[in-house]
């Protein structure tokens, strides 16, 4: 068994997935549907897919109605991330996750961000309150 | 609700705001007695209204809602496709069913949804929590599109952020040293939001009188470059008498200073090259209030413009414009009113590639996608340029 951390959840599920690390807050209006790739200008993860990965990042951004409205478009074409994990919830982005029934936790243990890095494969168990980087 | 015994579409709204309730630790749902849905006629703004209708959910609360576009208008000028219109219909009708007010108007906190101190309340639309929150002391978090209307539908809110009396304290203090001469100079204070930081600002060093526009732009362009859901500005505000008031005691975590410079350079980051010949104007974004059209019409009259003019409002304002002969001047000037319109809709495929002229930075942002590229001046600046073509330059 991998090593575990405690978090708190906020939309559901339980999922398994190659992690995508972005330092930057991250707006779903500014990724292309077809592939999951973020086309912002200057974005941290600017030219990367997160199409099927869990993203760990601080939070989202932007206007109330076109978060939720990203997301839609890359669930369209199954492009939407697995799951996420963030530090700073906001309404927007936690109606948009658990409408588009996307599992999302916050709050994770310090260390998580310590031993975490991108391509590591993690299970999110938000029900459970954990998540555990697989060995 | 949760069980289903009012339906399942109410039962999907109650799941959803249970989920968000649980996710910032609320402890109880509180009722509200208003709301305010940013309905936006993309796809998700339909399926989400069309799911919740088919569960057989309509709107306890009436909300007001945002702008799509005008069909009557844009469908008579043979200027939208026969799919966006399809589109636009959906949207009218789905939301027709809910039972809501079909207001489409950006800005019902000045005139046709006003809540009172203290009341509870679910806004969405960016220009509108702030507004509720700092000018009127309502309470609202910063909704969501569907989480303000899933609040419509069921009636109530979970109870965190800025609903509790803790959380509605300054964090930032904002001294002004920039001359705010005119509401133009509020969408520029408004997008100063990367140098202000996360928290909720107070303003020192405004002028003693403020008006409802100044206010909505300050509030508009805060949630273009960041997000806020409230600030204060002290001696102005009613949670805001004072500075200790509006820290509630606190030392403030930071202190940032805004000056003429800073404005200066904010504008040249948002704004094309001043240079470019114009070929249109726009304004209403958010929608323009009776007074600010009298200011056009009042610079318009016996003048012909070189440029196209587009002025979006609510339809109340369109019928006071109308009433009081506003609305010929302008049409004979060359300039169209139209209501019920948001400059972020498929309705403007004619202006694609076209450079247009605005004083929203708000309009400015979200459009680019569309092609619709903007010079960000002052109102009179904008109305000049209407009016010769051209920008004055160092004006």
């Amino acid at each position: 068994m991998g090593k575990r951390f405690r978090c708190h959840k906020i939309s559901e599920g339980r999922i398994e997935g190659e992690v995508v690390i972005s330092k930057d807050r991250v707006m779903f209006y500014l990724m292309e549907p077809s592939t999951g790739e973020v086309i912002e200008k200057g974005h941290d993860l600017e030219g990367r897919s997160i199409a099927g990965r869990i993203l760990v990042f601080p939070g989202g951004k932007g206007s109330s109605v076109v978060q939720a409205d990203g997301l839609f478009q890359l669930n369209l074409k199954g492009n939407m991330p697995r799951g996420m994990v963030i530090e700073y919830p906001e309404t927007v982005l936690v109606s948009s996750a658990i409408i588009m029934e996307v599992p999302m936790v916050d709050k994770v243990d310090r260390q998580f961000y310590n031993e975490v890095k991108d391509g590591d494969r993690i299970v999110i168990d938000a029900d459970g309150g954990f998540i555990e980087i697989v060995d | 609700m949760l069980d289903g015994k009012h339906g399942k579409g109410v039962a999907y709204a109650m799941k959803i705001q249970v989920a968000i309730g649980e996710s910032f630790d609320a402890k109880r749902m509180v009722p509200i007695t208003r709301a305010h849905v940013a309905l936006s006629n993309q796809e998700a703004d339909i399926w989400f209204a069309e799911k919740l209708l088919e569960g057989g959910a309509r709107c306890r609360i009436a909300p007001t809602v945002n702008p799509g576009f005008s069909l009557s208008y844009f469908k008579s000028r043979g200027l939208v496709s026969l799919e966006n219109a399809a589109m636009m219909q959906r949207t009218h009708d789905a939301y027709q069913k809910l039972g809501a007010v079909l207001s489409y108007n950006c800005t019902p906190y000045v005139m046709t949804n006003v809540p009172r101190f203290g009341e509870i309340v679910a806004f969405s639309e960016s220009s509108a929590t702030p507004y509720i929150n700092s000018v009127w002391g309502a309470r609202s978090n910063r909704e969501g599109a569907n989480s303000a209307l899933c609040a419509a539908i069921t009636g109530f809110v979970p109870e965190y952020g800025l609903l509790l009396d803790e959380n509605r304290f300054g964090d930032i203090l904002v001294e002004v040293q920039a001359t705010m001469d005119s509401d133009f100079k509020y969408h520029l204070l408004g997008y100063m939001g990367k140098k202000i930081g996360e928290g909720i600002p107070v303003f020192t060093g405004l002028p003693d009188h403020i008006g409802s526009e100044a206010l909505t732009n300050l509030g508009a362009q805060l949630n273009t470059s960041g997000a806020y859901g409230m600030y204060h500005i002290v001696g102005f505000t009613p949670e805001a008498p004072t500075l200790e008031a509006a820290f509630g005691g606190r030392e403030p975590a930071r202190r940032v200073v805004i000056t003429d410079k800073d404005l200066d350079e904010i504008l040249e980051e948002i704004s094309l090259d001043g240079r470019k010949p114009v070929d249109y104007a726009m304004f209403g974004c958010p929608h323009y209030t009776l007074d600010q059209v009298r200011h056009i019409a009042g610079r318009l009259e016996n003048k012909i413009l070189k440029r196209p003019m587009y002025i979006l409002v609510s339809s109340h304002v369109l019928e006071m414009a109308e009433r009081m002969a506003l609305t010929a001047i302008l049409e004979k000037a060359g300039a169209e009113l139209i209501a019920d319109t948001c400059p972020d809709q498929p309705c403007w495929e004619h202006l694609r590639g076209k450079t247009g002229i605005t004083d929203s930075p708000k309009m400015a942002y979200y459009p680019k996608r569309r092609g619709m590229e903007f010079i960000v001046r002052d109102l009179d600046s904008c109305i000049d340029a209407a009016l010769t073509g051209e920008v004055r330059q160092n004006g």
